[in-house]
């Protein structure tokens, strides 16, 4: 589903001495089946804008417009939940969710609420324990039993069974070892890939937004500070120092190597250590030609 | 959630602000006291134009003390409308059955109006001008003397301070509960009473989990920063009694006398 602002401004708790204006003036579009990453500082209104796609919040000016429907201030969605159902969010720490008895049973719960039969839920929740990799003698277990990483991916497993055509992470890694945390980044690009997803990654990592987005969103201070293709904005190092973000380190190492060598390195998804065998076998190369 | 202003503390630098936190809840609570002296309109007038004052005093907005009223109006009209349907009295307005509406039914519900008015506004305003940190270590100071009642006063206050200190992450957690559980299709404050009651479930349980693992997270961190419960223990944040809070006192004692004077010489019919 495309997904479009226009505008759009949201303060919490208006008209009171606590009165916070989270967004403003936030305008972008992303077309369906887009990778976009939105980046920013703490507090620069990434998690309020996420908040915006499923309807948990309206906007309080402006327009937002997820596939058919709109979400404006004056006017409340009929559709909501149909809406919910095709757009997953997973949350920050997700695994503070699961409250169910069995793993099996917490999964079930989302497709459940929005009145899919149980053949269809069995056969769902066979599909997403494959995705998310994990066993199926976990399924009878108490998802409080399980280890943290586990607990995430039963969480994870249960937005996916919703099947929704629009996949939100806010931080979806955040406190997992950097093995996890690439095991369900890559699980997560596969999926968006396989079905076809559009998937809006919310994240701290400007490695991750490089590596797996197609257009990339900073936000500062509850506005859009730029936005473009990943290896287009992440290399413009004043302005992203200005608000507080770093590069990522293979743009970094490209900039040190063209500091050192003269010469520039084409990135095209590589690992660091790619990059660096790249190095190396040009700097071979030119020593042999000598 | 927001909406509560009973319990909050608003920023700033009034007089009231300034004043010492035992010296503000001793006369909270004794005001409390003080006001079941009054009985006639003369003394709620005094009691009222006092409440008022105390009130300018803090800078806070008029409004928003109105609003921390707000939630507690239905209970508190409840109140007033048993009291006036059924006291019997002086003069007679309406007489049906066992419901009679009389003169002193009417008046009665007045002061019982006013008197949860003024016993809200005062407590906010202690609220509202006080560090919740500050009112624990108030608590605490106030209630050593228990202490030789073997009342763990140290370890209530401690208590204390730590649910006051969880209330607002336990609140932002709800929040995120809620969030997460209604992006999975729950809809809250739908349906039957039995729907809505267990559309509770998904939520109560994420939160009792996460309060044991905390409890046992944090008594491991204070366990290893060297805290046993019973010992003698210093104090970080120390409280100062300077002339104002003796002045506060005083202003109480003043009021009282009023008071108490009112009730037999001023008062209508005395």
């Amino acid at each position: 589903m495309d997904i479009s602002f226009e505008n759009v401004a949201y303060t919490y708790q208006p008209k009171t001495p606590f009165e916070h204006r989270a967004i403003h003036d936030l305008s972008f579009q992303v077309s369906s089946g887009t990778f976009v990453a939105i980046v920013g500082h703490t507090g620069s209104g990434k998690s309020t804008l996420i908040q915006h796609l499923n309807g948990l919040l309206r906007p309080t000016q402006g327009q937002v417009t997820i596939g058919d429907y709109q979400l404006s201030s004056d006017k409340k969605l009929k559709e909501m939940k149909e809406l919910r159902r095709r757009v997953g969010v997973v949350f920050q720490y997700p695994e503070h969710q699961l409250f169910e008895e069995t793993v099996a049973k917490d999964i079930a719960f989302g497709p459940a609420n929005f009145g899919v039969d149980q053949a269809e839920i069995k056969k769902r929740t066979y599909e997403v324990i494959q995705a998310v990799q994990i066993p199926e003698d976990l399924l009878e277990r108490s998802p409080f039993d399980l280890s943290g990483g586990q607990m995430r991916r039963v969480a994870i497993a249960g937005v996916l069974a919703m099947e929704p055509e629009v996949l939100v992470l806010d931080e979806p890694t955040a406190g997992l070892d950097p093995r996890g945390q690439k095991d369900i980044m890559d699980m997560f690009y596969r999926l968006h890939q396989e079905k076809n997803l559009t998937t809006v990654l919310v994240t701290h990592s400007m490695e991750d937004a490089l590596h797996y987005a197609d257009h990339v969103i900073i936000l500062d201070h509850g506005t859009k500070y730029m936005e473009g293709k990943p290896a287009e904005v992440f290399v413009k190092k004043e302005e992203l120092n200005k608000v507080q973000l770093d590069l990522p380190e293979v743009i970094q190492f490209i900039f040190k190597v063209e500091e050192k060598f003269g010469f520039r390195l084409t990135y095209r998804g590589q690992e660091l250590s790619e990059l660096a065998q790249e190095l190396k076998e040009l700097i071979r190369g030119a020593d042999n030609h000598e | 959630m927001n909406k509560l202003i009973l319990g909050r503390y608003f920023p700033g630098d009034s007089w009231l602000h300034r004043l010492d936190p035992r010296a503000k809840l001793l006369a909270g609570v004794y005001f409390i006291f003080v006001l079941f002296l009054a009985n006639n309109w003369e003394t709620y007038l005094v009691l009222g134009l006092f409440t008022f004052a105390v009130m300018r005093l803090s800078d806070v907005k008029f409004g928003i003390y109105l609003r921390g009223v707000r939630p507690l109006i239905w209970l508190i009209l409840f109140t007033v409308f048993l009291q006036i349907l059924f006291t019997a009295g002086g003069e007679i307005y309406l007489d049906w059955g066992p419901i009679t509406i009389s003169e002193f039914g009417l008046i009665n519900g007045v002061y019982i109006f006013c008197r949860f008015v003024m016993i809200i506004f005062i407590s906010t305003v202690i609220t509202l001008t006080t560090k919740p940190i500050d009112l624990t270590d108030a608590i605490n100071i106030l209630l050593r003397p228990l202490q030789k009642l073997r009342i763990p006063v140290d370890e209530l206050s401690l208590m204390l301070s730590i649910s006051l200190r969880f209330i607002p992450n336990l609140l932002d957690e709800t929040q995120k509960v809620m969030d997460a559980q209604r992006a999975r299709g729950t809809e809250f404050g739908e349906g039957s009473l039995f729907r809505q009651m267990k559309t509770l479930v998904p939520i109560f349980l994420p939160l009792f989990v996460s309060s044991l693992n905390r409890a046992e997270d944090m008594a491991n961190a204070m366990e290893v920063r060297g805290y046993q419960s019973g010992e003698k223990r210093s104090i970080f944040r120390q409280l100062y009694w300077r002339r104002r809070d003796t002045l506060s006192l005083f202003i109480m004692i003043l009021l009282t006398t009023l008071l108490i004077w009112l009730r037999t010489e001023g008062g209508i019919g005395h």
